[in-house]
């Protein structure tokens, strides 16, 4: 019970952070479509979170150890501490530019759509109902971010450079997603964490190969977003987020 | 049916999705179940979107509209699978979108792989397939944005989900 919600808690703390990251474009996209499509995107992504917070918040909630004053998706996002945040570290990275943005969500989304792929075909009921829904969503975020990837790679000198720089950045913080913690194992003892990267793998080869980028090697990966050692990024992000509750706990609009 | 449960799916007609105030909600097809208990009513509705604002909205219009004719005791619950597709959208709704001028979902089939041809859509005023895509996210998260190259009028596409 506890690593299932630890594993949820990592779900939906990642989508959030990454949703929360997201945001800082509304109003600030390149053309008025681009800035509703990333808002968009973010607005998928809070629904994810609140799903999977909501069902942590269940599972805390009938657990011997449940405390007096109930778990809520509220209390899940507004009051943990940085350390017990569980996100990929990728998502609390800084926006920097839009090549860097797209770049990221391409890279979350190939690997978030195999992994919904993987829950659905897990033994938890509703993991699996939450991975269904999102996955439809998820599918658009793919396209998406996949056509803006051939198009800033495959477009002018200067956008092929930004997103060279933008692989530069984050292609050590992809090898997180396919190396699971003990929390993981457990709830997805069905997961081959291998052959999901592979098929991630196969997949950005394919687009970076239309988009004439190249694959980085392999090399050291970046790790411990999973188990709550992040970048010093996480503790501004989670100020800002959390400033309201913590200024004015309970606050209700 | 049981005539009390007739009387509460006439009801639910007159709840509208807040972001298209034409589409009933059992025409949005998000009305999964109704159930009477002793002294109960539950409605259990499906999300559109993950992320749809719309939810809260539309469960709190749902508990004022049975409240409105008498109930008391009412349970508004969210189930998410099977999840909410546009095939559960009844033809009347489709009919009522595209006099709204929102192109209604043209396909039968949901659609999960990635990179197909884009659909071709039909232009809501004019009916000219003549079409192009401006962005695949529109005004609301499920809709799209299309122009019509016959009439010119940039037009939102109910998208197929
Ligand atoms: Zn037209």
């Amino acid at each position: 019970m506890d690593q299932l919600i630890t594993y949820s808690l990592h779900l939906a703390d990642t989508t959030l952070i990454l949703a929360q990251r997201n945001a800082e474009w509304c109003a600030h996209g390149p053309i008025l479509e681009q800035d509703i499509a990333i808002t968009n995107i973010t607005l998928d992504l809070i629904g994810q979170s609140r799903n999977f917070y909501q069902y942590a918040a269940t599972l805390i909630n009938q657990s011997a150890e449940a405390v007096a004053e109930p778990a809520t998706e509220d209390s899940l996002a507004y009051l943990r501490t940085e350390r017990e945040y569980k996100n990929l570290l990728i998502t609390e990275l800084p926006n920097g530019d839009w090549a860097n943005t797209i770049l990221r969500q391409f890279f979350f989304s190939v690997f978030q759509f195999g992994l919904l792929e993987q829950l659905q075909k897990g033994s938890d009921a509703q993991l699996a109902a939450i991975a269904e829904k999102s996955i439809k969503e998820t599918t658009y975020h793919v396209k998406w971010s996949s056509e803006w990837v051939i198009r800033l790679g495959d477009g002018t000198e200067e956008s092929h450079q930004r997103m060279i720089n933008a692989i530069h950045n984050l292609w050590t913080y992809t090898g997180e997603f396919f190396i699971p913690a003990v929390y993981e194992k457990d709830v997805l003892p069905h997961v081959d964490f291998d052959a999901l990267k592979s098929a991630w793998l196969e997949k950005i080869t394919e687009i970076f190969t239309e988009a004439t980028l190249s694959v980085p090697p392999a090399s050291f990966m970046q790790t411990g977003g999973k188990t709550g050692h992040h970048t010093e990024h996480l503790g501004f992000i989670l100020t800002d987020l959390q400033h309201l509750q913590k200024t004015y706990p309970g606050a209700e609009w | 049916m049981i005539p009390e449960l007739q009387t509460i799916w006439s009801l639910l007609e007159e709840v509208k999705d807040p972001e298209v105030p034409v589409l009933s909600i059992p025409d949005l097809g998000i009305v999964r179940e109704v159930k009477i208990y002793d002294d109960l009513i539950e409605v259990i509705i499906t999300p559109t979107y993950s992320g749809c604002p719309a939810m809260d909205m539309i469960s709190m219009d749902i508990r004022l509209k049975l409240l409105e004719q008498g109930y008391k005791n009412i349970r508004v619950s969210y189930q998410l699978s099977p999840a909410w597709t546009t095939d559960w959208m009844t033809e009347s709704g489709k009919k009522k979108l595209q006099e709204y001028g929102i192109a209604p979902p043209q396909e039968k089939r949901v659609r999960k792989m990635l990179f197909d041809e884009d659909e071709e859509i039909i232009c809501p005023r004019c009916q000219s397939s003549h079409t192009k895509l401006l962005s695949q996210f529109g005004s609301t998260a499920c809709k799209a944005l299309y122009q019509c190259q016959d009439c010119k009028e940039p037009f939102d596409y109910f998208k197929c989900h």
